[in-house]
């Protein structure tokens, strides 16, 4: 722990400023695993604990479904339609006598597809935008951030609206508005972070024996700039889950029988006044899973690495 | 001053020419053809008759260069035209008009609550010494931005339209119509204010002038309001000018959760008849509320912190 620290501050001498960031924030690139530390600080955050258990199970529903229930999320019993939650129905079944349990465990395949196309899209275009910018400097770097001021003036639901009529309906299609939408917010980090370790005393020193620039950004530049990018990656799962889910409400996303999280709820809206259970349990699936990743994010963010 | 104000409109002007700029493109661009997707939405079998399509084409001019349209549209657009929707048949502009005043309605009371409540759980959560209170304050804020709105909507509706009968389920109808909706809308921009606010307040706390003004012997609720709140508000204020934006966005989702009518269900009316003049209207439109907020918010800034001095060349904008 101790390595940390001494890790910390030879990094912050070699950038000769003080950093902006909260000293410590950044993972460093060549960390050795400490399962031990790991368990004993997510031990020490029952939170944070149940926020990774409740990720793992999403992500186990999301490729093995069968784990979690047997019934069929399409076909239903017609005669046992609207029982409320009880333990053979965890949570009751729809006007089809489909049980939404089931539903919200199929449905998390196609969220989480979804969610994780919107931020790899996010992603992988924001940092090149950013790494760009950052690296290569001059008027590159202010054509494309002017672009991405624009794109940020553009509120994101509006500009995924726009995207989601040019490209059509569809899961795919609504996922990819979704991570364009926050491109830009990817591509300000990395740019911010780039411009923070060129300036970096050993990338000047490898510069000057004579590096090629690709290793310089290879070796130096890219690990180091990775942190804070990593973090912003995992607090945009949250908003982009909230963001799909929200498109799918509207009715952009996949076609009716599948059972995606933000059609099920639009789907339940019609039943509100009978069946509140149609509704608020496939709700409390998604508020529970953007919770749980925001709270892995904001311990990413910081607190692992604050901690001694 | 002035050359400051002129600096930033220049600016806002240009954001906005972009902003248009980037909605030309995704919209007229990316799907190939917009007029087989016009004249095919509302029609049950993809089938169009192909004179009607040319004929359509000529209307909107895509049979022309495309630098030509662009300019075309351009002028159109800055003189406020920004042509007629495909579904309606009436102009864009007018369409956005009719429908703008419901939504500020809506988004005017829901930034109203998201300030005062989001500001309150700040003030309240950084004041209070009791250990509980502040855990639980502090834990709502991370809550709020994780609760999908349009489920706060119906949860809403389920409990106090259903089943205790106070409000409205659905509509427009004065000011009982308007809390449901604009609780709703305020919860996440709440949230984030409350967020950003009580992490001003907790640094603003700690600075020398909170201490000097203790030694002087003001109260606390004294230093927490006079001293710490004015200097923590500024980052908030810039947040607020971030999310105003975000709030009109909002209204889509939540005007279709209370069916009101407004903004927000025109803007989902016309993704779903893939209505392309609208959309582009309603993507500036919000483009446009964006550039003004933060316009805004840049202008006040001063007044607020008379140390952010406006000198010539210089940009005030701290975020």
């Amino acid at each position: 722990m101790s390595r940390d620290l001494v890790d910390d501050t030879a990094a912050d001498a070699a950038l000769g400023f003080a950093r902006p960031v909260e000293p410590g924030s950044d993972p460093g690139p060549a960390h050795r695993v400490d399962v031990r530390r790991i368990l004993r600080f997510l031990v020490r955050r029952p939170g944070l604990l149940l926020s990774v258990l409740l990720v793992v199970l999403v992500v186990l529903a999301s490729f093995w479904p069968g784990l979690f229930t047997s019934r069929d999320p399409l076909t239903g019993v017609p005669s046992q339609n609207f029982r409320g939650p009880s333990g053979a129905h965890w949570f009751g079944t729809d006007e089809l006598g489909r049980d939404v349990f089931s539903r919200v465990v199929h449905g998390a395949q196609l969220s989480l597809k979804a969610t994780l196309i919107a931020v790899a899209v996010a992603f992988v275009v924001g940092s090149l935008i950013g790494l760009v910018a950052g690296f290569v400097g001059r008027w590159v770097d202010d054509v494309l951030m002017r672009f991405v001021d624009v794109l940020l003036s553009i509120p994101a639901l509006f500009l995924s609206l726009a995207l989601v009529t040019a490209l059509g309906y569809g899961t795919v299609k609504v996922a990819v508005a979704v991570g364009i939408a926050s491109v830009a917010s990817f591509a300000r980090v990395t740019r911010a972070e780039v411009l923070r370790v060129r300036q970096a005393v050993f990338v000047e020193a490898s510069r000057a024996c004579g590096t090629r620039w690709y290793a310089v950004l290879g070796r130096h530049v890219l690990p180091n700039a990775a942190g804070p990018v990593i973090v912003l990656a995992t607090l945009d799962f949250g908003s982009a889950i909230l963001a799909v889910s929200a498109l799918s409400f509207l009715g952009y996303g996949a076609p009716p029988p599948a059972p995606e999280w933000g059609t099920l709820i639009s789907d339940g809206r019609n039943y509100l006044a009978n069946a509140w259970w149609l509704t608020a349990l496939p709700g409390l699936a998604i508020a529970a899973t953007v919770l749980a990743t925001n709270r892995i994010a904001r311990a990413l963010d910081g607190e692992w690495s604050r901690q001694r | 001053m002035r050359r400051y104000v002129i600096k930033r409109l220049a600016q806002a002007v240009g954001v906005l020419w972009a902003a248009y700029t980037v909605s030309f493109l995704v919209l007229d661009f990316l799907p190939g053809d917009p007029v087989t997707a016009m004249a095919g939405a509302g029609m049950d079998s993809g089938q169009v008759d192909p004179a009607q399509l040319t004929a359509l084409r000529h209307e909107y001019g895509f049979d022309k260069p495309v630098l030509v349209q662009y300019a075309d549209y351009l002028g159109k657009a800055v003189r406020g035209d920004f042509g007629d929707s495909v579904s309606t048949g009436r102009p864009v502009s007018s369409t956005l008009a009719d429908a703008l005043p419901q939504t500020l309605q809506l988004t005017g009371a829901a930034l109203l609550l998201a300030v005062f409540l989001g500001g309150g759980l700040a003030v309240l959560a950084t004041y209070t010494s009791r250990r509980w209170l502040r855990q639980l304050l502090l834990s709502l804020p991370p809550l709020g931005v994780s609760v999908p709105t349009f489920w706060v909507g119906l949860l809403l509706v389920e409990s106090f339209s259903f089943r205790l009968h106070w409000f409205a389920a659905f509509g427009n109808d004065g000011l009982r119509g308007l809390i449901l909706p604009a609780v709703t809308l305020a919860v996440p921009t709440g949230a984030q204010v409350a967020q950003v606010l009580a992490k001003s307040l907790l640094t603003a706390l700690d600075q020398a002038y909170v201490e000097t003004a203790r030694a002087k012997g003001a109260g606390r609720w004294r230093i927490h309001l006079r001293h710490a709140l004015r200097n923590a508000s500024l980052p908030a204020l810039t947040v607020v000018g971030l999310l105003v934006g975000q709030l009109i966005a909002g209204s889509v989702v939540v005007e279709t959760v209370f069916s009101r009518d407004g903004l927000g269900r025109v803007t989902a009316a016309a993704v779903t008849a893939q209505d392309i003049p609208l959309v582009q209207g309603v993507v500036v439109f919000g483009a446009l509320i964006f550039v003004v907020t933060n316009l805004v918010v840049d202008l006040v800034y001063p007044l607020l912190d008379p140390r952010i001095v406006v000198a010539p060349g210089r940009k005030a904008v701290a975020v």
